[in-house]
């Protein structure tokens, strides 16, 4: 038994520690956001945080988990609202509105990738110039081609967040990594 | 896995979910119709509307479609399509998912059939619900049927608003048991208020959730995990797969784990998903590999000396003619085996017992596929029932029917559910790959700048007919479709846009057993068609030293083809002048191209931008614009991600994609050994809709690549003055073009 912490519930799990994460989330607990792609960390379809920092679950064992935060595109909003400061937790994060209002989005396998580490991106630099964001986003393939819009949506979900942050005054997100 | 389940209590899993509930895509209401309508194997009978649509009390709809969403927006489009012609808004429409039990068989979901063959059928079925809705709503209101008006569902008389009923009212949960006979009335596209619109896609906002059910997410209860076991990487087709030793006990470690064989098909189930993965990877097999193929190296060399059988395609007039034509241009050029390859490796889950199958799986033709289970199983086709789950986007023939069949084999055998998962070794290493392909060419053009004459001979295999999990399990031999031309040269994209009085096409069908396995790959092969064929063209254009614009647009008079042309070439503010005018000695040299070309219906142009580094020999592609005529364009949003999604990947397959392999097996097993086209290589992407209201929908999932693979071959030449004859276009292949 192993406990872990995943989208800040502590949970003891039955699989060796030598498991996969990806195979906890996806397998044992049924989650539906980390994803199988490659098993060899070359797609990102797997992504998740750990302590805020995009990791593939397909090739990182439990074992190295015991004492970190995980969190996976189900806790992603709330994620998103501890680290902004918002009073509540939002149904959705601005870089899932924004794919959505862009239409940036063909099968959608990716998202789960594409979503953790453009949050993990826009944490970090709420500004990102466009080859910032393609260089933040390289390890991340999407087979159907959509990279052009998804793009697009991150400028989109950059703008929103500098826009909440100015209208919640700068004091206030502070925070903000 | 009932033990693993229970382990993590149920408040606690949906704690982790974060307020995420389960996710049925249809209501119970919905829900409780299909399963009246599932009780007998399909397919229901096309010629009743009971099969194409059910209205429910609160005027809703639930149209029963027999296309695949791959990604390309069929769901939400054929739905519009339904919506308009009943007058009912979209949030009242919805549909489920494909299944032999329930849906029509339509077809596969290929040659972007969808809305060319969906749309008019969805579209008749719908207009003549309507007309039914209407004379029923005529004898209740005592009132002439086209005196009445539909909003929402809700019928009234356009003299008295006091009269009124609504679709629900009239049918609400009952069939019509009304033969379909397509003669009812479509709106005229003057009255089109959904259809032509980009309306949001349904699927995007529980995608971007992650609570969209894929495929991969499916679970059975009592269900084992499976993995099969093959060597990495495929041999020859005709060679499949050899078992010469197992040693079971490699796998002894791993608890509950245990290896299902039948002949040379070998799998391993385990309760828990990554044992499953680990034990695939333990076991101990030694396997004969005969080691016929050619490699890389000899490939073409074999292709154009072995036997093959020929076929002319066109001919028209008398090519001779190219003997005393003022420009001529010869031109010889080859494309590699590329990969479908989705960004998740297919899965399947199957459920087989003795008497009876059920197979979900991500198949583009659930009734083929039902077909190829029941004969697998030795069953009746009554007996099996596949229902279609979204997987990755897989742009044509890929490992779905492998793994639905391996699925089906492995539960057989196990006699509980089996849920079978593809490594990433297996997609890439176990495709059916988009064949290779050697053209060559000879045009001729008169001192004026017309085409006099067009030759084409194309050597590729075809298509492969047997999976590896049958050919391993039963010993069925390998075999090709057989030859209809869809497989074979494209009179379309070769040369079919042009007017040309002395035309001949010669197919060399190269037989394919001693070759890797071979299926449609998007926009199969046109893209090695145009490659040879449109610089050709291009070369003509240089030796009269014309504008390859204006050269292309004075030898075409159809007006699709000119609408996508000139499309093109205007969003990318084309200047005249011929090619590689302006070359330099800089390292770094920018030029730019144009193509026109499609797939079996449609039309395409495209114009490339790229920059070629002439030291390191890496190309860039800067900027694609990308022009389709597909007809009446039913989701402009969708058709708009279709053709970013075709140019994205066309500058992935021109810059990057080959798959390799030696004289036993092919070597391209990952995203590191086959890459595609990442963030930071993704060209500026320009995507142009020649919307045609008036004309029937023609299909617009692949009808530029053609194009934009031709446009960017043409650039390259505009950059440097050098013809590639291969693509790729790597490193070392540039360099060694510009050497020679």
């Amino acid at each position: 038994m192993t406990s872990l912490t995943i989208n800040g519930v502590s949970i003891e799990v039955q699989a060796g520690d030598d498991t996969p994460l990806l195979y906890v989330l996806s397998d044992e607990l049924q989650l539906q956001g980390p994803r199988f792609g490659c098993g060899l960390a070359q797609c990102g379809s797997c992504s998740i945080l750990v302590d805020g920092v995009e990791t593939r679950a397909c090739v990182t064992p439990i074992a190295s988990l015991k004492d970190k935060a995980i969190t996976t595109l189900e806790g992603i909003s709330a994620f998103y609202a501890a680290q902004t400061g918002l009073a509540s937790v939002p149904q959705t994060t601005p870089v899932q509105d924004a794919l959505v209002e862009e239409q940036a989005l063909q099968c959608g396998y990716c998202y789960n990738g594409m979503i953790i580490k453009a949050t993990e991106l826009l944490l970090n630099n709420a500004d990102p110039s466009d080859a910032e964001i393609r260089s933040a986003m390289n390890g991340h393939l999407c087979r159907c081609g959509t990279y052009p819009k998804i793009i697009s949506a991150i400028k989109k979900a950059s703008r929103t967040i500098q826009l909440a942050r100015q209208s919640a005054g700068d004091s206030s997100m502070e925070g903000v990594v | 896995m009932k033990k693993i389940l229970t382990s993590v209590p149920l408040k606690r899993r949906s704690l982790l979910k974060a307020g995420g509930a389960l996710i049925i895509n249809f209501n119970f209401q919905k829900a409780s119709f299909g399963q009246n309508q599932s009780l007998l194997a399909g397919p229901p009978d096309p010629e009743q509307i009971d099969s194409w649509i059910a209205i429910h009390q609160d005027n809703s709809a639930t149209v029963f479609i027999g296309f695949a969403e791959l990604g390309q927006g069929c769901s939400t489009a054929l739905l519009q399509v339904a919506a308009e012609e009943l007058d009912l808004s979209m949030t009242q429409v919805s549909t489920i998912g494909l299944d032999t039990h329930i849906t029509p068989n339509q077809g596969g979901t290929y040659s972007s059939s969808a809305m060319r063959v969906g749309g008019p059928q969805i579209q008749r079925a719908a207009a003549e619900a309507r007309q039914a809705l209407l004379q029923m709503a005529a004898t209740q209101l005592q009132v002439e049927a086209d005196s009445l008006q539909v909003e929402n569902g809700i019928i009234s008389s356009t003299r008295n608003n006091a009269l009124s009923t609504s679709y629900g009212e009239l049918i609400g949960n009952r069939q019509f048991n009304l033969a379909f006979t397509g003669n009812a009335p479509v709106k005229s596209p003057d009255d089109y208020k959904l259809v032509g619109t980009p309306y949001p896609r349904n699927d995007f906002p529980l995608k971007a959730k992650g609570i969209y059910r894929y495929i991969q997410h499916v679970r059975l209860p009592n269900m084992l995990h499976g993995r099969i076991v093959r060597p990495r990487g495929q041999g020859a087709y005709k060679d499949g797969v050899q078992v010469t030793g197992i040693n079971e006990d490699s796998i002894v470690s791993i608890p509950g784990a245990r290896v299902l064989r039948q002949n040379n098909f070998v799998g391993v189930v385990a309760q828990t998903e990554w044992d499953a993965v680990k034990a695939a990877q333990q076991l101990e097999v030694s396997w004969e590999q005969p080691g016929s193929l050619p490699g890389n190296e000899s490939l073409f060399e074999r292709m154009e000396k072995g036997m093959t059988n020929e076929r002319v395609a066109v001919e028209e007039g008398d090519v001779s003619a190219f003997n005393t034509a003022f420009a001529r241009s010869e031109f010889k050029a080859h494309g590699p085996y590329q990969a479908h390859v989705p960004f998740a490796p297919n899965c399947a889950v199957a459920d087989v017992s003795q008497n009876s199958a059920l197979v979900m799986c991500s198949s583009q033709d659930i009734y083929n596929t039902r077909t190829s289970i029941a004969n697998l199983l030795g069953m009746d086709t009554e007996q099996v029932r596949v229902q279609f789950h979204d997987g990755a986007g897989t742009f044509g023939h890929s490992c779905w029917d492998d793994v639905a069949q391996a699925a089906a084999l492995m539960s057989s055998m196990a006699g509980q559910p089996v849920r079978v998962q593809f490594m990433r070794w297996d997609e890439h290493g176990w495709d059916t790959y988009g064949p290779a392909h050697i053209g060559k060419t000879r045009i001729s053009a008169d001192s004026n700048g017309k085409l006099v004459s067009y030759e084409y001979e194309g050597w590729q295999h075809h298509w492969s007919l047997i999976e590896t999990s049958e050919q391993t399990a039963k010993g069925t031999p390998a075999a090709e479709w057989p030859p209809f031309p869809a497989q074979q040269i494209n009179p379309r994209t070769l040369g079919g846009m042009y007017d040309i009085p002395n035309r001949y096409l010669l197919n060399h069908h190269v037989p394919g057993l001693d070759y890797l396995k071979g299926a449609w790959l998007r926009s199969p092969v046109d893209l090695s068609f145009s490659f040879v064929s449109e610089q050709a063209i291009d070369d003509l254009a240089f030796q009269l030293g014309m504008d390859p614009w204006q050269f292309r647009q004075q030898n075409i008079s159809e007006y699709h083809w000119l609408g996508v042309l000139n499309a093109a070439a205007e969003a990318a503010n084309w200047q005249s002048r011929p090619a590689a005018e302006n070359l330099s000695n800089a390292s770094i040299v920018r030029g730019r191209g144009i193509g026109v070309g499609t797939h079996l219906a449609s039309y395409g142009g495209a114009v490339a931008e790229i920059e070629v580094n002439k030291r390191s020999g890496e190309v860039k592609v800067l900027h694609l614009y990308g022009a389709i005529d597909a007809g009446l364009v039913v989701n402009t949003s969708n058709v708009e991600n279709q053709i970013i999604g075709q140019l994205v990947q066309t500058a992935s397959r021109m810059l990057l994609e080959e798959v390799t392999f030696n004289k036993t097996n092919v070597t391209s097993l990952d995203w590191a050994s086959y890459p595609i086209l990442r963030f930071e290589q993704c060209p500026e992407i320009t995507p142009i809709i020649v919307q045609r209201l008036n004309e029937a929908p023609s299909g617009a999932g692949e009808e530029v690549m053609a194009a934009a693979a031709a446009a960017i071959a043409n650039a390259f030449f505009d950059a440097t003055g050098k013809r590639m004859t291969m693509y790729p276009f790597t490193p070392e292949r540039v360099r060694e073009t510009l050497a020679g």
